[in-house]
């Protein structure tokens, strides 16, 4: 094994925490199999895998949130068991939650108290937490509620919570999945410092440039076994994907030239009301997306997005028809039955509720999207050979991987499901696609085959406008990326132009200077 | 002046089982378990609590035996919405049928039965004192009781550490177990207390409102209380200003009706309905934004271990 460790921090000493054969067995699933991994102090140790190679198993068994089956851990050399959190959080171990472990409905300090133990009164949590959030720079309100906080707000007291019980190690599960570029900056400097202070941090996240940047040695898993220990400065992205992997994964392309034809999908100054108390006013948007060009809509996640996902897929009507035009005809008063027919395709964020009905099979959640147009329903029966025959024809063309023919959509893994969401839409051949989050919690290869998709449907001539968190991915295959903030979308830059930091700064609600506005707005 | 002082009486006496049962069910949804069966565990309440003061003759006994059945039906709820993960509408409902049949059958030996209805507080000179007397020093131990218990849900749920946690097992339930929270147990105790106050509801009818049992006397009260802690937005304070307007009106109506004004009765009788109702909404427009519901109320959680 590569020997990653500082030279000098190795004496005799043992690991801070030890993993010797740790198991974690759900039936007969293998979710951790004999996984050894060594946490030294002064370290940044990242922890990479796809979804489902067993990472948030192992640090649940670490924090004291499940029992493994077999093996055991060693804090400081010496057998650990722990019967709770609480056990764990005693001994120094800290933890932030990928989804955030908070209460929306009580406020900052109520939050941060109910992660300690001790016998605190509330007045002297305050306080401390004050302290606290000054001395890292993170600053908090203690008496507001949580729900009226950003995501960015809402990961600072995790990390707050966590540093007020002084841990001796933190595990941070994916934190910068939602944070804006500059906030994922402010976050690594938060790191680096409580490394230089001695601290241990364990690191979870898929993004492998951001792994490079920060961590000192990285543990790879795939399919619940530990595949190497590494050193990820000495590694390449593509190094680092291969080993989480197990293969090479295929490069999206985007054909040489694409034909740029007439608007198809066309937003006027839409403005929307939110109907429930936490959601997002839509002001004034206006875009105007032409066939042969992918969209991107980037902006942390609660911005208004699902907001604009219900305006334009239906889900919300507007008053005025001529907000949502579909193929030139004024859609904004019209049902998600009559957009559908006139050549819109909706692919929703959430997978299982959403996109799907869980407990209902592929065959009949094709039905539920494809009735309006295709032979699936005639004379108003269902075409039982025509729903499935659509299930197999999204089945070969999006390699979708499944037990048996026709399984509920509940029994698919993520990936595999949205392949097959993805492809009931695009077999349909739509004028205008809508998708949102395409890739969300989806493996790699699956990921690819997206993007593919959604690149090879431009090519075909249909306006796709595609919202995603996740710039590498905005980047790699739309023409165009706009920005949503607090209900309001920012003119779109051209992808060539729209650098990590000019779309950080309008994620965080800067505005470019106006030099560039203009220059954008004349792209 | 006699007459105000009788309607108070009588206000005070009618409020106090919805008081009692709303304060019992405020808890359990805080915790996030909708327990719909308040009604079913009210109405064995009273029959068992009616039985034990008539077999042994102390209201206090009748009171202890009212808890202790409310309490055992709350944890047939307990043991399938918790232990089994059942749907908590469909056992709420059961419940109450339940509680409706098997209240008749224990009662069925009590009909026509009569006892010493429960004491009354006297002190000397103080409940002598005109008018506020008897409403101030005269009410039963239930009446005093029920507001006690209020004011130290109050206390408990925003003072304590254990109502924090509480609140935050009904807020997300996934969070409270991820930092370590048992949440099955604290929404079992939750479910608990609700069930013994809405046995003691139930018992206070047959010991101190009407001296005596007769089958369904709690009469839809159960649901009533269940309505109150909804319009309340799940807050003590407000949920004793609900119970309270709901007994004062429907007291209020029924001297309207024995006087002849010329209001149809069945208008009347719903007073007590829409004046709680307007109330309690135009009191709960002052919040903006924000959830008034427990988020994870009526959901099922299973831990992952």
């Amino acid at each position: 094994m590569l020997d990653t460790t500082p030279a000098a921090l190795h004496t005799d000493a043992p690991p801070l925490l030890q993993t010797v054969g740790l198991t974690k067995r759900y039936g007969s699933f293998l979710a951790n199999d004999f996984i050894d991994i060594e946490i030294w102090p002064q370290q940044i140790h990242a922890l990479l895998g796809e979804n489902g190679a067993g990472k948030s198993t192992l640090v649940k068994a670490i924090y004291g949130l499940i029992q493994p089956s077999e093996g055991e851990m060693r804090w400081h050399g010496e057998k650990m068991v722990l019967s709770g959190p609480s056990e764990a959080r005693a001994r120094g171990i800290g933890m932030v939650f990928q989804h955030f472990s908070l209460f929306d409905n009580l406020t900052v300090a109520e939050n941060v108290a109910l992660g300690l133990d001790g016998r605190e009164s509330f007045k002297d949590i305050a306080a401390r937490l004050e302290q606290v959030s000054s001395l890292y720079g993170l600053p908090l309100d203690p008496k507001r509620e949580v729900w009226q906080l950003s995501v960015g707000e809402r990961q600072r007291i995790e990390i707050v919570r966590a540093l007020m019980q002084n841990p001796k190690f933190l595990i941070l599960d994916e934190p910068t999945a939602v944070l804006t570029p500059q906030e994922a900056d402010q976050l690594f400097i938060v790191l680096n410092r409580l490394k230089d202070e001695g601290r241990a941090i364990l690191y979870i996240s898929h993004k492998l440039e951001e792994v490079k940047r920060l961590c000192d040695t990285a543990t790879i898993l795939r399919g619940g076994k530990k595949v190497a220990t590494c050193n990820p400065k000495a590694e390449t992205a593509a190094s680092l994907a291969r080993m989480m992997v197990g293969g090479e994964i295929k490069e999206v392309k985007a054909a040489a030239s694409r034909q740029i034809t007439v608007p198809r999908l066309v937003v006027n100054d839409l403005c929307l009301e939110p109907d429930d108390p936490h959601g997002v006013r839509l002001q004034h948007i206006s875009f105007e997306l032409r066939g042969g060009e992918i969209l991107g809509i980037a902006g942390v996640a609660g911005n208004g997005q699902d907001e604009l996902f219900a305006a334009l897929s239906g889900e919300r009507l507007s008053q005025d028809p001529g907000t949502v035009v579909i193929e030139g005809i004024a859609a904004g008063h019209l049902s998600i039955t009559r957009r559908r027919r006139l050549g819109a395709a909706f692919v929703p964020e959430e997978r299982l509720g959403h996109g799907t009905a869980p407990r209902m099979r592929l065959s009949e959640n094709a039905l539920l999207t494809g009735h309006a147009a295709g032979n699936m329903v005639q004379h108003g029966f269902v075409n039982t050979a025509a729903t499935l025959k659509t299930v197999d024809r999204a089945t070969e063309a999006f390699d979708v991987r499944k037990a048996k023919r026709d399984p509920e959509a509940a029994s698919l893994s993520g990936g595999n499901l949205q392949k097959f969401i993805v492809g009931r839409e695009i077999l349909r051949n739509p004028a205008v696609l809508v998708v949102s989050q395409p890739t969300w919690g989806v493996d790699a290869g699956a990921a690819a085959v997206i993007r593919q998709a959604l690149l090879d449907l431009a090519t075909a001539g249909a306006a796709v406008l595609v919202t995603s968190q996740d710039l590498d991915e905005l980047s790699e295959i739309t023409d165009r990326i706009a920005v949503m903030f607090h209900g309001k979308l920012s003119d779109p830059l051209p992808t060539a132009e729209a650098s990590r930091e000019k779309l950080g700064l309008l994620m965080g609600g800067s505005s470019l200077d106006p030099k560039e506005a203009v220059r954008a707005a004349g792209a | 002046m006699e007459l105000i002082e009788a309607i108070i009486l009588s206000v005070l006496a009618a409020s106090t089982p919805l008081l009692l049962a709303a304060t019992g069910e405020l808890v359990t949804e805080r915790s996030g378990v909708l327990n719909l069966g308040v009604e079913g565990m009210m109405i064995v309440g009273a029959a068992c609590g009616f039985g034990g003061a008539l077999l042994t003759g102390s209201t206090i006994i009748g009171a202890l035996c009212g808890i202790v059945a409310g309490t055992a039906m709350s944890l047939i709820f307990a043991a399938m919405t918790l232990g089994l993960a059942v749907n908590q509408v469909a056992t709420g409902l059961a419940l109450t049928i339940l509680g409706i049949g098997l209240s008749g059958l224990i009662g069925a030996g009590f009909v026509g039965e009569r006892i010493t209805p429960a004491p009354h507080l006297y002190i000397p000179y103080l409940t002598s004192i005109p008018l506020i007397g008897r409403i101030v020093f005269g009410e039963d131990a239930f009446v005093y009781f029920s507001i006690a218990l209020i004011v130290a849900v109050w206390w408990f749920l925003y003072r304590t550490r254990g109502g924090l946690i509480l609140r935050a097992c009904g807020d997300n339930h996934v969070s409270a177990h991820a930092l370590g929270y048992s949440v099955l147990k604290i929404r079992l105790y939750a479910v608990m207390f609700g069930g013994a106050c809405a046995g003691l509801a139930g018992a206070y009818l047959p010991l101190a409102y009407t001296p005596f049992f007769i089958p369904g006397m709690t009469a839809g009260r159960g649901w009533i209380a269940l309505a109150l802690v909804v319009f309340a937005s799940w807050l003590p304070g407000r949920l004793a200003i609900g119970a309270y307007l709901f007994g004062a009106v429907t007291i209020l109506q029924l001297h309207a009706q024995g006087a002849g004004v010329g209001i149809p009765s069945q208008f009347l009788s719903s007073l007590p309905y829409l004046a709680t109702v307007i109330v309690l909404v135009l009191l709960s427009r002052a919040r903006t934004g924000g959830s008034t519901a427990p988020a994870a109320l009526g959901t099922v959680f299973v831990p992952d271990r």
